[in-house]
């Protein structure tokens, strides 16, 4: 009796361990980046464009870039991942096509990133000729969040409980009338999650912008939506590999800026969340 | 009228629904467009089997077999260490950890999730690179096992949340029967739970290894980019993902090399789609 008790002790160490092994150096990597990358930041690293190859100024354009590209993609992923929603949720039958669609969706979630830069570039860049723009880039990024927003979106609006439609449809509204004025607006958490979790995904990808739209050193603002753009993964990239000789402070800098925003934006969705499953009356 | 515009919305919704589909196929045939032209220069076997990839001298070598291995290599090294560490953490979390700490925990996981792959590139660079080289008296820290390692911490969070799920879904009854009949909780989990949940873990292992043949930025920041057959974990290499995103820049649109690399994607959009689809049969099967 005592041994299985040890051997319980010992195993469940040994668990505690593992967890501890993801952990700590989670929170390491985020202390490191944090401690070294915090003396570079200031207004003018934030607000001024890069001088001298990259080794000094700021990285102004590059958050503008992310700052497009994120509103871009969002534009266009966040009405199509919502009807999806909607389709799956409200509307889609247990038959071969649902299984379709959502093997489809399981299935665009695991395309590795780097072969949406490939179709962007095919698709958008050579085929469509918009060129490595902004465009381009919104449109691979908004490509490569839909499965986040649609999967976040239908959990939201299936967990709306029956009867709210029920009692909906009973009064004599229409179907599309119950998914507008009861279904939807008690998903809105939910679905705003989702969003944010998409908005930072994709500005932290790299992969599905280096042929669509990124900039290697471009020290102005983006004119339109057929510019190309710097963006602050790629600029990451760039400045830790491909340039030599640049401050170290800079790239700190830089990844700290990058993981904050990224960050910040997963924070506020656990927020939001957290708040709501509180908040729940059913 | 009314009618008229819930119709509109309805087909609409329908259309929409129907994205996900038209979206993978395109992926695919674009792919394949553009991909398949590399197949008039050269035989697919020769293309998957041959030993060099040179694609830029006179004529282009372009065999793709050392970066499948490097791939591989990668694969495995980051699969030794993420698997037993992600399923154990997932049992903690699920089963031992207390109320309080398993929420905090969970976000942990979320947030090393969110982490981009560039800055645990970076972070590798400045910190994993110079260990691997001194720890082994390497002339480059740049090495498959220190892409490895990177890509354990990109898989866990995946291998750790769809583990987690998966036992969470187990009945509650077949816990409560294990104990009922005196058994110890580690005994119930180890016993019970982990069967009970196997096909949910195994999927979560497949999902969590997609990723990491999947990953480009990071694996290209650090594992040093040598395209020749690996001997070893300590040696550099290039996986197929850092190969694309490498040289696409200089490719010239149109070119045999060009081509070459959307084969590369072929070969990867093929990969994760049979990754994602048996882990989907899986999943399925637990739900059961």
């Amino acid at each position: 009796m005592r041994n299985t008790q040890r051997t319980q002790t010992i195993a469940f160490f040994f668990l505690f361990l593992a967890t501890l092994l993801i952990v700590v150096p989670v929170g390491l990597i985020i202390l490191i980046i944090i401690q070294k990358g915090l003396p570079a930041i200031n207004w003018q690293f934030l607000c001024d464009i890069p001088r001298q190859g990259m080794r000094a100024g700021g990285i102004f354009p590059a958050i503008v870039g992310t700052l497009y590209l994120v509103i871009g993609a969002i534009i266009f992923a966040l009405p199509i991942g919502l009807l999806a929603a909607i389709y799956l949720s409200e509307y889609a039958k247990d038959n071969l096509l649902t299984r379709m669609i959502k093997l489809a969706i399981v299935n665009l979630a695991g395309v590795p990133s780097v072969v949406y830069g490939l179709f962007g570039l095919a698709l958008f860049v050579v085929f469509l000729k918009f060129g490595a723009s902004i465009l381009s880039g919104s449109l691979t990024l908004g490509i490569m969040i839909l499965p986040i927003i649609i999967t976040t979106s239908r959990e939201a609006m299936e967990s709306v409980p029956y009867s709210f439609r029920e009692v909906s449809l009973s009064l004599g509204a229409s179907k599309w009338q119950t998914i507008r004025h009861v279904v939807l607006p008690n998903a809105i958490p939910g679905i705003l999650t989702g969003t944010i979790l998409g908005l930072g995904r994709a500005a932290g990808e790299t992969a599905p912008i280096l042929f669509t739209v990124a900039a290697f050193y471009l020290p102005r603002l983006p004119k339109s939506i057929f510019d190309q753009a710097m963006a602050l993964p790629y600029h990451l990239y760039v400045i830790s590999t491909q340039v030599p000789n640049v401050d170290e402070k800079i790239r700190y800098g830089t990844a700290l800026v990058l993981l904050a925003l990224v960050l910040f934006m997963n924070l506020v969705a656990i927020i939001i969340r957290y708040q709501f499953r509180k908040k729940k009356k059913w | 009228m009314r009618k008229f515009k819930e119709f509109i919305i309805e087909k609409l919704i329908l259309l929409c629904g129907l994205a996900s589909i038209l979206f993978v196929v395109l992926i695919f045939l674009f792919l394949l467009k553009e991909g398949l032209a590399v197949f008039k220069t050269i035989t697919p076997f020769k293309f998957i089997l041959g030993r060099s990839w040179y694609p830029i001298s006179e004529p282009a070598q372009l065999g793709i077999l050392p970066l499948i291995l490097g791939s591989l290599v990668v694969t495995i090294g980051a699969a030794f260490i993420s698997i037993p560490i992600g399923v154990a953490c997932a049992v903690y979390i699920a089963e031992v950890a207390p109320l309080k700490i398993k929420e905090i925990l969970k976000a942990g996981i979320e947030l090393l999730a969110a982490i981009p792959s560039v800055v645990l590139g970076f972070i590798g660079m400045v910190t994993l690179v110079p260990w691997v080289k001194n720890i082994f008296h390497l002339p480059t820290g740049l090495t498959a096992l220190s892409g490895s390692i990177i890509l354990a911490f990109m898989a866990m969070p995946t291998i750790v949340s769809i583990a987690e799920d998966a036992l969470y879904s187990v009945p509650k009854t077949y816990k409560e029967g294990s104990l009922a009949l005196g058994a110890t909780h580690w005994q119930t989990i180890y016993r019970v739970m982990l069967p009970a949940a196997s096909s949910g873990i195994l999927a979560a292992v497949m999902l969590g290894i997609g990723r990491v043949i999947g990953e480009t930025m990071a694996v290209m920041m650090i594992t040093g980019n040598a395209a020749l057959i690996p001997h070893s974990i300590l040696q550099p290499v290039r996986t197929l993902t850092a190969t694309i995103a490498a040289e696409m820049g200089e490719a010239v649109v149109g070119s045999e090399h060009f081509f070459a690399l959307f084969a590369i994607g072929i070969v990867l959009f093929v990969i994760s789609f049979a990754v994602n689809v048996t882990a989907d049969l899986f999943l399925h099967r637990q739900r059961k």
